[in-house]
């Protein structure tokens, strides 16, 4: 299976190219990649480099541009799509059905990949799409089980690539509007899921309170570990309880069921992070590259170290391994 | 690991003049090997952003917009669009690179304060930039940079075991 890693800058992409991955996916500076945070992503110069340096060691790169074109704006997302294949991408990561439309048509030999945002979850829909399109790749949602990724795989008609560690979305990803609800910016139309620009932390007395927009979405006790302030992962009252609504602050770790994910199918491993540092990227690639190549017993020692990088600094199956109803 | 109290105590008694002035160096010379630093810092390059270590008795201000820095002793509060509290050694990983930002403030190692977006991009900003203070500083060393460099990468080395830190 294939180690595909995160890069939100040039050095971080060198980071995970010397850590071990056998492709690295990133995306330009602006609305066109689900990873719109100031100062990220991508020049065009930038990215064509990039591409070349990976080139030279024998690894690939995908392009992401796996947000939604708003109408009368198409044109950005049109010459991104000519400029990742100008620049010689391996494959573009796509979420709008004109823009996979659009890709299809102009650039019949470019591969395309089904990007997780486009929320193609079952055989009809991915079938769809590889008919459609002609993709060779759909990137699953964090909302399957092991079973459900076996099942799916036996009838759909392209490679299956699934995320395996780092931020945990719990959403039906590319149709979540909690981000827009709370500040008007989404990941999907954006770029940007909980955007810093409307994130705010204080202290209170010893608390850490994390709020985003006009909402407070955390409050943390001294010693109790941080997460980012999304609305899926904030933690409110209800009725007399106060908790988790959705999901703790906690990030995803399925690296003990590489086995199982082979066996169900799946082509490719993906690590979520392009917003986070060269020194994460490096320590999560080189770990995960050691732990493909390890044999089982020995992954979980590999792997025990990477908990405290983590969102929440703890880590979960999530629903790979879903054992409620 | 904290800066030594020892050695953070007498700072209090030194003119801060002096420590201004050793920063200001500092900083220029740094700006003079990577003066693309401040580029992807866009609209926030206007920004203001104070530094308070939390083991040390002092606070520095950066203006980017300006190439400026400046000293002042705790507990001045200075005017400032963001603030970013970490032990020393931390905050200088942070600007090589080699600490994971989201890591140490998952810990609660790293408090920030203000405008989130304009840190996040001075964040995203030194991590493309491949700074490295023992061979970046140096220059100030003349004959004795070698050693000072060599000296400088050890410290390095022993403050950061233990931190999630990458050696790249």
């Amino acid at each position: 299976m294939e180690l595909i890693c995160p890069a939100g800058t040039p050095a971080a992409f060198r980071e995970a190219v010397e850590a071990g991955a056998d492709a690295v996916y990133c995306g330009f500076r602006d609305e066109t990649n689900a990873r719109n945070f100031p100062g990220l992503n991508f020049s065009r110069e930038e990215l064509g480099e990039a591409i070349a340096y990976a080139r030279r060691k024998g690894i690939k790169t995908f392009v992401a541009l796996n947000t939604f074109m708003r109408a009368g704006h198409e044109d950005l997302w049109y010459q991104a799509a000519a400029d990742a294949v100008h620049l010689g991408a391996d494959a573009l990561i796509l979420a709008d059905f004109g823009l996979m439309a659009h890709v299809a048509e102009t650039y019949p030999e470019q591969r395309l990949h089904v990007s997780v945002q486009a929320s193609a979850s079952n055989p009809d829909a991915v079938n769809f799409l590889v008919e459609a399109f002609g993709a060779k790749r759909v990137v699953l949602p964090r909302t399957l089980t092991i079973s459900d990724i076996a099942r799916l795989a036996r009838q759909i008609r392209c490679e299956i690539e699934v995320f395996v560690f780092g931020g945990l979305c719990v959403m039906a990803e590319g149709r979540c509007s909690l981000s827009s609800y709370a500040t008007g910016k989404s990941p999907n139309m954006n770029g940007v899921c909980s955007p810093a620009s409307h994130v705010r932390y204080r202290q209170d007395g010893s608390d850490l309170v994390s709020e985003l927009g006009a909402y407070t979405i955390n409050r943390f006790p001294r010693g109790e570990a941080a997460g980012y302030p999304t609305l899926c992962k904030g933690r409110f009252d209800i009725a007399d309880a106060s908790g988790y609504a959705f999901e703790d602050p906690v990030s995803l770790d399925v690296m003990d069921q590489i086995d199982a994910l082979r066996e169900a199918g799946v082509s490719a491993l993906k690590i979520e992070g392009r917003q986070r540092g060269k020194a994460y990227v490096a320590e999560v690639v080189s770990a995960l590259r050691k732990a493909l190549d390890a044999r089982p017993e020995e992954r979980r020692a590999l792997l025990a170290r990477l908990r405290l990088l983590s969102e929440g600094q703890r880590t979960t199956s999530g629903a790979y391994e879903k054992r409620w109803r | 690991m904290e800066f030594p109290r020892p050695l953070a105590a007498p700072l209090a008694a030194v003119p801060i003049p002096l420590i201004d002035r050793a920063v200001k160096l500092m900083f220029k010379s740094l700006l003079r090997r990577h003066p693309g630093l401040f580029e992807r810092l866009g609209e926030h390059k206007s920004k203001r952003y104070a530094f308070r270590p939390t083991d040390l008795p002092l606070v520095f201000v950066v203006e980017p917009a300006r190439a400026a820095v400046s000293v002042m002793r705790k507990p001045a509060d200075p005017a400032a669009d963001a603030v970013v509290e970490s032990p020393l050694f931390l905050l200088l990983a942070l600007l090589e690179g080699r600490c994971d930002a989201d890591a140490l403030f998952f810990s609660r190692s790293l408090a920030v304060i203000g405008d989130m977006e304009a840190v996040l991009s001075l964040r995203n900003a030194l991590d493309g930039c491949e700074i490295d203070l023992p061979r970046d500083l140096c220059a100030f060393a003349g004959p004795l940079a070698p050693l000072v460099s060599r000296t400088a990468d050890a410290l390095r080395r022993r403050v950061l075991a233990g931190e999630h830190a990458a050696w790249n």
